[in-house]
């Protein structure tokens, strides 16, 4: 934060640093007229010339109301000048009181209907989010800048590294769900318990670095980019076989955590007698016949859902074919052999 | 006057119905695995990785009395083929096997002392046992031990390359145990192979 800080007024000293950045987007158009703002929402201290007393007095900005301009000008709207969405009656000091009840714009304000923005299906997010439990659970005090704060927001997906993207996303779902103070914005409960309440959750750190919290938490549909229909916790994902299976090549991975985890706690003998217990096949097999009754039952046709790959089961039918009419040679050869023998009374 | 070769020891014969009994287990196992579907499996599908993991010890804990058993005595020294002429000898077997004995013609390479297996015999208990055998047990214990597979193998996930492979290899110890079976029901008689295996003593004439 420190450094970002210290950036942002190297930034807003020397505007022209943009150009020069070498495989940065070029320099963002406000930079110059956003510096009126930033030289006191910039920064930790400010200072103003107080005409009573006719002196420079020196005060601390309510962190609340900084905003990191290295941040901002990486972010999605990075192009705006700080008054196209404030009202340009914060450009005099002291700003008027009356100006804290400014009703700030929603996404949708600007982004609804617009075409530019179609790919982002703005109208199917906001649908989405009003049947999420954030929606759903609070008032509408919980509005898109809870998550995306506009200051800051870029979109990420397809241009950083994942675990980047994930460690972006998730600092979203954790500025709440991790920090009290936002948390309590919107609720009484004391603290959200992030890590207690994943402990049942095998390997917890990887997951949290390898994926996203709304992947669980979100209902997926193939093609939103980012899911926002947040489901309560009762209907998150749990059962590791939704992701762990044969269309992903985690199923491996989890055959090898099961074993090494079970051969860690009871020892190697009894890590074998545990390592498939009956719920594990049945739970994962269920799901799918579940699935496939479901779709078939909606739409009527039979769903072509793909078994999930269990280590030791036959998941290749043309394997299993080709093996038993190899078989079934081998067994009638035997059997000729058998007859010709009984023909010709050979011992 | 028959004449009698004493071609099984004790500790072979030992070996060979340990090996026996737990092949099978592994092949029912296996098969029933293999075959399992979300409705029906021969046998409970986790009560048959159960089965299958323990035999699959056990069965490599015997082919080290196998392996050490002709490492020390003489009865390694059936298992070395010969380098020269052994697949026209194969051949020549394969034809009595599947022509000369309805001819009633006398076996190309009769057994004695020196010759415990006719070419043919001694070729595949090679490919098995020395081939087959030690494969199957590297990827039965790999996948006990996933974590040392590799991540990749040839482009492939490298835990369903193992797992492909000890299932073909158990495919074809399977194959070839049907035929070692079948086999064994000739000679003099129908049951002398079975009689000389639990006895030790070869009947030859």
């Amino acid at each position: 934060m420190k450094s970002h800080l210290i950036t942002g007024l190297i930034l807003i000293i020397s505007p022209g640093i943009f150009a020069q950045e070498p495989g940065s987007n070029p320099a963002p158009k406000f930079v110059s007229e956003n510096i009126e703002c930033l030289q006191c929402h910039g920064r930790k201290t400010y200072f103003y010339h107080n005409e009573w007393t006719d002196m420079m007095v020196k005060e601390r900005m309510n962190p609340y109301y900084i905003i990191d301009s290295a941040l901002f000008y990486a972010s999605n709207h990075r192009n705006f000048k700080c008054t196209d969405c404030h009202s340009s009656e914060y450009q005099s000091f002291p700003h008027s009181g009356l100006l804290r009840m400014e009703l700030g714009y929603t996404c949708m304000d600007c982004h609804g209907g617009d075409e530019n923005f179609a790919d982002f299906q703005f109208e199917r997010i906001e649908e989405e989010f009003i049947h999420s439990v954030h929606s759903t659970r609070h008032s509408e005090d919980f509005t898109c800048w809870m998550c995306h704060n506009p200051h800051t927001y870029r979109i990420s997906a397809r241009r950083d590294l994942i675990p980047d993207v994930v460690a972006y996303d998730n600092e979203i779902c954790l500025s709440c769900h991790a920090n009290i103070n936002k948390f309590q914005l919107l609720t009484d409960k004391i603290n959200p318990g992030i890590l207690e309440k994943h402990e049942w959750l095998p390997n917890q750190k990887l997951h949290f670095l390898s994926v996203r919290c709304i992947e669980c938490h979100a209902e997926q549909e193939n093609d939103m980019l980012v899911a926002h229909n947040i489901k309560s916790k009762e209907e998150a994902v749990r059962l590791c076989a939704n992701c762990h299976s044969q269309n992903s090549l985690l199923f491996t991975s989890l055959y090898k955590y099961q074993l090494k985890e079970s051969r860690r706690e009871k020892g190697f003998l009894a890590a074998m007698a545990l390592q498939w217990r009956k719920n594990n096949l049945i739970t994962a097999m269920d799901s799918i016949a579940e699935v496939n009754d479901r779709n078939e039952s909606t739409d009527g046709s039979v769903a072509s859902v793909v078994p999930p790959f269990i280590i030791g089961s036959g998941s290749n039918p043309l394997m299993n074919l080709i093996s038993l009419i190899l078989f079934f040679s081998g067994l009638l050869a035997v059997m000729v052999h058998v007859i010709l023998r009984i023909i010709y009374k050979t011992s | 006057m028959s004449e009698y070769y004493y071609f099984y020891p004790k500790w072979l014969r030992l070996w060979h119905v340990l090996n026996a009994l737990l092949c099978l287990a592994l092949i029912v196992t296996g098969v029933s695995m293999q075959y399992t579907t979300h409705v029906n499996s021969l046998i409970r599908f986790d009560i048959a990785v159960n089965i299958h993991n323990y035999c699959g010890v056990a069965l490599t804990a015997t082919y080290f009395l196998f392996f050490g058993g002709n490492l020390l005595t003489s009865n390694g020294r059936h298992y070395l083929l010969k380098r020269k002429g052994i697949f026209r000898d194969i051949i020549k077997q394969f034809h009595y096997y599947s022509l000369g004995i309805f001819k009633k013609r006398q076996p190309p390479f009769p057994l004695n002392e020196n010759r415990k297996f006719n070419p043919l015999q001694q070729f595949s208990y090679v490919i098995i046992m020395y081939i087959c055998m030690p494969f199957i047990f590297i990827t039965g214990w790999a996948l006990l031990f996933p974590e040392v597979i590799l991540e990749k193998f040839l482009g492939f996930d490298g835990l369903q390359m193992t797992d492909f492979f000890h299932i073909v290899l158990g495919f074809i110890i399977t194959l070839f145990l049907i035929i070692h079976i079948y086999f064994s029901t000739i000679g003099i008689r129908k049951s002398n192979n079975f009689i000389s295996i639990i006895t030790g003593w070869h009947r030859s004439h």
